[in-house]
């Protein structure tokens, strides 16, 4: 176990004091905008506030440049909203990452998820030189040895404050090979991951498969396993999930559930259609998370609405997760 | 071996810009092999720049010569007394030659005429891939003898990230997923727990991060007057 802070905490965040009292959390997305317009932030942030914990604040997102993720992170604290900075191995290398997490620690963040980073090649600028001189079971393993141990990478002492971050990974439980992920999960803990939000999941059969492995390894029981959901647009965004997202497993029934969602909707009808299909992909995601709440190990949901934030307080309130607790 | 591929003719036009006379020089090694550099393509390229001229209506004189490696001076020393007239000598070796033959012959200039690619093998017949970055660190013990800093996108020590699908790397479809080959080849040796430690950050200090690198062999160094 990781050393705990005065306190009994590791970092003190909302998002930890949820998990730890033992309440099924619900996080959020929010994407950062491709501007300099702080206003963007404030806005998503109070759509989030109130029916999520923590929310994630994603870091240049499929390799597209955005507002920096700390930057983005403090307005959002400063509308009362708990930050969970993203950071990928893409972009920076062990020095920049760790001047960032001090930075980070210093205007308040404490949380902290450490990625790998999409593929350049996915973005606006894919003829940029890809960093990735850790990889993000190292970046983990730093952070932990940052908050726990006060050293740097190198194994100089921090003199001083260090990081004292909530630390998060990720896992999908779709990408393959399969029967690696469990044990990828587990690499995750041991380097010192207190939660874990997985990809979005549209697929339950395969991700109770993967949990039932996760719960026989026990490592339900070392982090905390936060399932990722979100709401479908449309019958075109499923699709187009189900056969190009690289990664993805989309049942075949989200996808027949969102085309019959506007049937007998004439096409020039685009906002009935728009209405109904929204409709339908808060439902399933609603009716998602109750049955991934009966899943054994699942600690939380993560909800990632990008671009469509007004659609986590239905799902939250729907799922019967709201009003949010709160522990002191 | 060294695998490259020949640029572009207006690209290496450009190149050789007003110059009259132009010295094709091949390597008869790894650039041969690799049909990018060899005499054939020197032979090849030397007629296509012929008509390139007669059609711009730029006089120029080729000719053509190839070395069997162009990057030990032994092989291109005997290209010194011929080299001064020429305005330009266009180099079909891999980058290394390029400079070999620039350092060699500081009063010539010697154009790259290929681009130098990777280090790696012919999958098949015309097919080429990489399979080593020089990284000064060789971790094929451990990962079943698949290199990921070669062959993974992201350079990954600790597994595959999330975009690996049916074997296949998020970058492109038809790019086969470094880990999933790992993790094929672990099960089949019945090696998985060398994938299950956590690998630390790697000495990037040992790979290019740490500047040029330099062998020094005494055994190997003759002895130098004092």
């Amino acid at each position: 176990m990781a050393e705990e802070k005065g306190n009994g905490y590791k970092s003190g965040s909302n998002l930890e004091k949820i998990l730890r009292a033992g309440h099924f959390a619900v996080t959020g997305e929010l994407g950062p905008p491709q501007s300099a317009d702080g206003s963007v932030i404030r806005k998503k942030a109070n759509l989030l506030k109130g029916v999520t914990d923590a929310v994630n604040i994603t870091d240049n997102q499929t390799a597209i440049v955005r507002m920096s993720s700390i930057a983005s992170a403090v307005l959002a604290m400063q509308e009362d909203l708990e930050p969970i900075v993203q950071m990928t191995c893409r972009d920076r290398n062990r020095l920049a990452i760790q001047a960032d997490l001090l930075g980070a620690q210093a205007l308040g963040v404490r949380n902290l998820l450490c990625l790998t980073g999409d593929h350049q090649s996915f973005g606006n600028h894919p003829t940029a030189k890809n960093v990735h001189d850790l990889d993000s079971v190292q970046l983990i393993q730093m952070v932990k040895t940052m908050r726990d141990e006060s050293k740097f990478q190198c194994g100089d002492d921090i003199k001083g404050e260090s990081p004292s971050l909530f630390i998060g990974g990720a896992a999908n439980p779709f990408g393959d090979p399969f029967e690696f992920r469990p044990y990828r999960l587990a690499k995750k803990a041991v380097a010192g991951a207190d939660f874990i939000q997985t990809q979005l999941i549209y697929d339950i059969p395969r991700f109770r498969e993967y949990m039932k492995k996760v719960v026989d390894m026990g490592l339900h029981e070392k982090v905390y396993i936060l399932a990722g959901v979100g709401p479908i647009k449309s019958s075109g965004a499923a699709r187009y999930m189900r056969d190009n997202v690289p990664g993805m497993i989309v049942r075949d029934e989200y996808v027949d559930r969102m085309a019959a969602a506007i049937k007998g909707i004439p096409k020039e009808e685009k906002t009935a259609r728009r209405k109904a299909w929204r409709e339908t992909g808060i439902r399933i995601c609603i009716e998602q998370i109750q049955e991934i709440q009966e899943i054994e190990g699942v600690a939380g949901v993560h909800i990632m609405a990008i671009e469509w934030e007004e659609a986590v307080q239905p799902i939250v309130e729907g799922a019967g997760l709201f009003p949010r607790p709160t522990v002191e | 071996m060294i695998v490259g591929e020949q640029k572009p003719i207006a690209e290496i036009m450009k190149l050789l810009g007003d110059a009259q006379k132009v010295l094709i020089a091949g390597c008869g090694t790894c650039v041969t092999v690799c049909f990018a550099g060899g005499e054939k393509e020197v032979g090849i390229l030397a007629s296509a720049l012929r008509m390139m001229s007669k059609l711009e209506e730029h006089p120029m004189e080729v000719d053509e010569v190839t070395v069997q490696r162009q990057c030990e001076w032994e092989y291109i020393d005997p290209l010194a007394e011929r080299l001064g007239e020429y305005d330009a000598i266009l180099s079909l070796a891999c980058g290394i030659g390029v400079q070999a033959m620039n350092e060699r012959f500081p009063e010539s200039i010697t154009l790259p005429g290929l681009n130098t690619t990777f280090m790696g093998l012919p999958e098949e017949q015309g097919v080429w891939e990489e399979r080593c970055q020089a990284c000064g660190d060789c971790i094929l013990g451990i990962t079943g003898g698949i290199c990921p800093i070669a062959r993974c996108s992201k350079q990954l020590l600790n597994g595959p990230c999330g975009g690996s699908q049916n074997g296949m790397c998020e970058i492109d479809p038809d790019v086969p997923c470094a880990w999933q080959l790992i993790w094929e080849r672990a099960e089949k040796l019945g090696r998985i727990d060398n994938l299950l430690e956590i690998q630390p950050p790697k000495d990037w200090a040992k790979s290019r991060d740490g500047g040029p690198r330099k062998i020094v062999r005494e055994d190997l160094q003759l002895e130098k007057s004092e």
